[in-house]
């Protein structure tokens, strides 16, 4: 198996194989992260740089640990402490970092195609977590590890998105990843949050919540970003939970077994409540856990060029 | 400067000039800076320089409705003079300069400066755009009378939409008076604020904030409503949609006289080429669906939309290198503009005739220049075309400063071998 | 191309139950031992010897399986990038007697990813070696504890060895090398 490109940009690109490479390889260094000694030499020597141009956590502790359990050294690079606010710009960031001779890049950043900027100005596999609106691709593939490994299969499963789609990187992730997969995808939310044309990717559009759930086998919560938005396109967050929060009573429409994922962080009570989110239902720890898996997965094939083994 | 002395006979060439009709093979003598004789054979007089124009075009020389030439205040993008050779090179004989420089053109000095650039760089007829407010804030008029008297031929905010719906009246009210056209860029910003692309397949995949196509036709409806209330001049920028054509098409059935433009990005590109994030392709308005690009094509058949202006917009890598949200909207297009409408010839859209009337007639006729005709007694200004001449555009070989061309290694057939001003070579291949 | 069989199912099978007696005689019986197969052919042979043991000794040994490539000595370099394996050891490996085993050794340089990968895993009382073909052209200094054959090939042949488990059949062949291929391990 080798993959067509050396980046990972985007879940829109890679063919259903390629994903089932990245999701197998997360499956054999899952183990890795259950052991007394949670490392590997297999990065080592390897310089991995975390290059945030928003802030998050999260997803850059994700990275890091993930690279520091392949024993690669991470550099966190963020916004806050550069030169970027002095001026500079994406592009002599950049350079000025490929100088320092890093192996792989990781990058965060508040505008769609920053990541594939890069790859126009850096010869490093470059990979993008989360651009913008654009895709976040490490979170879309930890969720499709998340449901294969919960429901044994993503073929012919039903997802339904719930919340902002327009401004969703995950949404766009989990919808191009999610169908190649072979799974339904339908997408839930006010009509002001969902794009118009959203049906000719593919997927089903819902602006009630009851019907969008029935019969779902995967309900993603996203996280309402009101900081993102420029003019608020509902009345408030009140109303929204209302109208779009998933709770316990609203739990009880799913049929048995169906499970709730979130891309964190959780806006409590907002587009779920704290009972669901530590429903049984719930696998959104798992997401976490199983997103250093991925995220491993994604550093080791992209550090090499891939080779069909023995 | 150009003088006016030499005498030249292009030999041999097809000559077409669309105002007249005439199509055929001529020689054509300039006398004087002037057109002198068209005549199927013409005995050169003594010392007259002889251009061989066998197998080549020879026609007006083509008029671009819509430039930016950046001078003054950002010289670091454009100068009238790099412009100027650009434009050349490009074929064309005549443009007009929008007024969105620093500062704007929205008073008589800043035109005169642009007219004596103009003149001192003298390779093409340079008609400034005035600006339709004060400081193109769209609050107050600008002394549009004082900057006629100046030389310019239009008034725009170009750049900036006129939102305020009274000031736009009173310009198509107030431009009576000297009877020039406003220019009007299209562009509901409660609309398409923040966008940077196309509504539909572009920000779905892209993620980028849309600006939908009803930004666009929302105000060419607005104002086709104020032309036909006012009775004004109205010529419409940049056409880029599908309902935009309809609603001129409908307004010009009605017997309304407005005029509009396209340019060649909305007739050969679609939103497709942003997907990529190249913001070579970041313009405004945004590249627009198939279904657009193919309303634009008609309406340029039809008749519709009236001419093709280059909306030459020249940046250094300063404002295009960035990522997508941060670049600057616009690409260059003197130098490719008459190749790529001389492509809808080869594809079967346009006659010839109709694509030179598109680049020269129907340009000059809105802006009431003297220009675009090969008539007797008429200004020199001709542009000899090699049809078959096949070229890779290739930025790195512009006169122009700006090498965002959002066309870069497109293959072309068909581009100007000479200009001519007055009689004077501005450019030869 | 010429291909001799070196090995068919009964001389594996016997192959097989001689190991097991080595290991069960070296061990004093198989308490406390454990068995890592290496992917994919150690793991198929672990668990037959596995198997033979209960036959013979009447208790259920352990077994697990090792992926080694996250410890391949060649991937720091600009290298290249192999489809990882499983790694599956459902028990406790401190303490234990560990009987690892591969199908062929050669440059013994997988073995010494093998031990890497179990030194990470946990502190056994001992490791001993197993293989069922031992080819020589050693490049680190380790040898088997158990050896099913030893086998000298020539600069251009190369032994395959085939499991029914995963390839239908069981038998050992040694044949010319194609042209293009490249040593394994």
């Amino acid at each position: 198996m080798t993959l067509k490109s050396r980046h990972l940009l985007g879940l829109e690109r890679l063919t259903r194989a390629e994903i089932e490479y990245f999701l197998d390889t997360a499956g054999s260094l899952k183990e890795i992260s259950s052991r007394d000694i949670k490392k590997v030499p297999t990065l080592r020597g390897k310089t991995v740089i975390n290059l945030f141009f928003e802030a998050s956590t999260r997803t850059r502790t994700s990275f890091e640990i993930a690279a520091k359990r392949l024993s690669a050294d991470t550099i966190n690079f963020s916004a806050s402490t550069s030169s970027v606010t002095k001026g500079e710009t994406l592009i002599d960031t950049a350079k000025n970092i490929e100088a320092m001779r890093p192996d792989l890049v990781v990058i965060r950043h508040p505008a769609s195609g920053a990541p594939e900027l890069l790859t126009h100005w850096l010869d490093l596999p470059i990979i993008n977590a989360g651009d913008g609106s654009h895709e976040h691709p490490t979170q879309g593939l930890l969720d499709l590890f998340t449901v294969r490994e919960k429901k044994g299969k993503i073929d012919g499963l039903t997802l339904t998105i719930i919340g902002d789609i327009t401004h969703s990187r995950v949404a766009r992730s989990d919808i191009y990843g999610f169908q190649k997969m072979g799974a339904r995808v339908r997408v839930c939310g006010p009509p002001t949050l969902i794009p118009p044309g959203i049906e000719s990717l593919g997927v089903q559009k819902f602006t009630r919540l009851e019907p969008a759930l029935e019969g779902a086998d995967v309900v993603m919560a996203l996280r309402i970003q009101l900081e993102r938005l420029a003019a608020p396109p509902f009345p408030s967050l009140r109303e929204y939970s209302r109208l779009f929060g998933i709770n316990l009573e609203r739990l009880r429409l799913l049929k048995p077994g169906s499970i709730i994922m979130h891309p964190g962080p959780i806006n409590r009570g907002v587009e779920i409540s704290p009972e669901v989110a530590y429903s049984s239902s719930s696998v959104i720890l798992d997401q976490v856990e199983n997103g250093v898996a991925v995220r491993m997965a994604v550093l080791y094939l992209l550090s090499g060029r891939s080779v069909d083994a023995q | 400067m150009i003088t006016n002395q030499t005498t030249k006979l292009i030999r041999g060439g097809r000559i077409l000039d669309p105002a007249s009709g005439r199509d055929g093979i001529f020689d054509l003598l300039i006398q004087n800076g002037q057109i002198a004789r068209i005549d199927p054979q013409i005995a050169p007089p003594p010392g007259a320089e002889i251009i061989d124009a066998t197998g080549l075009l020879v026609v007006p020389g083509l008029v671009d409705i819509h430039t930016h030439l950046r001078e003054p205040g950002y010289e670091y993008k454009e100068t009238i003079l790099t412009g100027s050779q650009a434009a050349a090179a490009g074929g064309f004989t005549s443009l007009a300069c929008m007024a969105n420089t620093d500062p704007p053109n929205d008073n008589s000095s800043v035109t005169e400066f642009i007219r004596e650039r103009a003149q001192k760089a003298g390779l093409v007829n340079i008609y400034p755009v005035g600006a339709v407010s004060k400081g193109l804030k769209g609050e107050s008029l600008a002394e549009i009378g004082s900057m006629v008297a100046s030389g310019i031929v239009a008034v725009s905010d170009d750049g900036n939409p006129v939102m305020n719906s009274g000031l736009m009246r009173n310009a198509l009210e107030y431009t009576q008076i000297f009877d020039i056209p406003v220019i009007s860029h299209c562009e509901d910003l409660g609309l398409s604020q923040g966008g940077q692309v196309n509504e539909g397949l572009a920000s779905l995949r892209t993620g980028l904030a849309g600006i939908p196509a009803e930004a666009e036709v929302s105000m060419v409806v607005r104002d086709l409503l104020l032309a036909r209330l006012t009775g004004g001049k109205l010529h419409l920028a940049h056409i880029s949609t599908a309902r935009s054509v309809d609603a001129i098409r409908a307004a010009k059935a009605q017997g309304l006289k407005v005029t509009a433009e396209t340019a060649p990005h909305y007739f050969t590109l679609t939103e497709e080429a942003v997907l990529s994030f190249d913001t070579n392709a970041k313009v405004n308005p945004p590249l627009r669906s198939a279904a657009d690009r193919e309303a634009v094509r008609n309406g340029l058949r039809d008749g519709t939309i009236d001419c093709i202006a280059s909306d030459h917009a020249p940046h250094s890598l300063v404002e295009k290198d960035l990522e997508f949200t941060q670049a600057s909207s616009g690409t260059v297009g003197l130098e490719t503009t008459l190749p790529l409408t001389l492509k809808l010839v080869q594809e079967g859209l346009l006659s010839l005739s109709q694509a030179i009337a598109l680049l020269s007639i129907n340009p000059a006729r809105i802006l009431n220049l003297k220009k675009g005709s090969l008539s007797i007694g008429a200004d020199a200004d001709i542009t000899v075309i090699d049809p078959g001449r096949k070229l890779t555009v290739d930025p790195e070989k512009f006169r122009s400063r700006g090498r965002n061309t959002a066309f870069p290694g497109l293959q072309l057939q068909g581009r100007a071998a000479i200009t001519l001003i007055r009689g004077e070579i501005t450019f030869r291949e | 191309m010429t291909q001799k069989k070196i090995i068919d199912a009964e001389g594996l099978e016997r192959i097989l139950r001689r190991i097991a007696h080595e290991i069960s005689e070296r061990n004093q019986g198989t308490r406390n031992l454990a068995l890592v197969g290496i992917p994919t052919g150690g793991v198929h042979l672990a668990h037959r010897l596995s198997r033979i043991i209960k036959e013979m000794e009447g208790n259920q040994v352990e077994t697990g399986e090792l992926d080694t490539t996250l410890y391949r000595d060649d991937l720091p370099l600009k290298g290249p990038i192999f489809r990882l394996k499983r790694t599956d050891i459902p028990f406790d490996l401190n303490g234990r007697r560990v009987i690892l085993i591969d199908d062929v050794l050669q440059t013994g340089r997988t073995i010494r990813a093998a031990l890497d990968a179990i030194t990470d895993l946990g502190r056994p009382r001992n490791i001993q070696l197993a293989v069922l073909i031992d080819r020589g052209g050693r490049e680190l200094p380790i040898q088997a504890d158990y050896t099913g054959k030893l086998v000298t090939p020539t600069g251009n042949e190369e032994i395959e060895v085939r499991l029914r488990e995963s390839d239908g059949a069981d038998e050992v062949i040694v044949r010319e090398k194609k042209p293009d291929e490249k040593p394994k391990d």
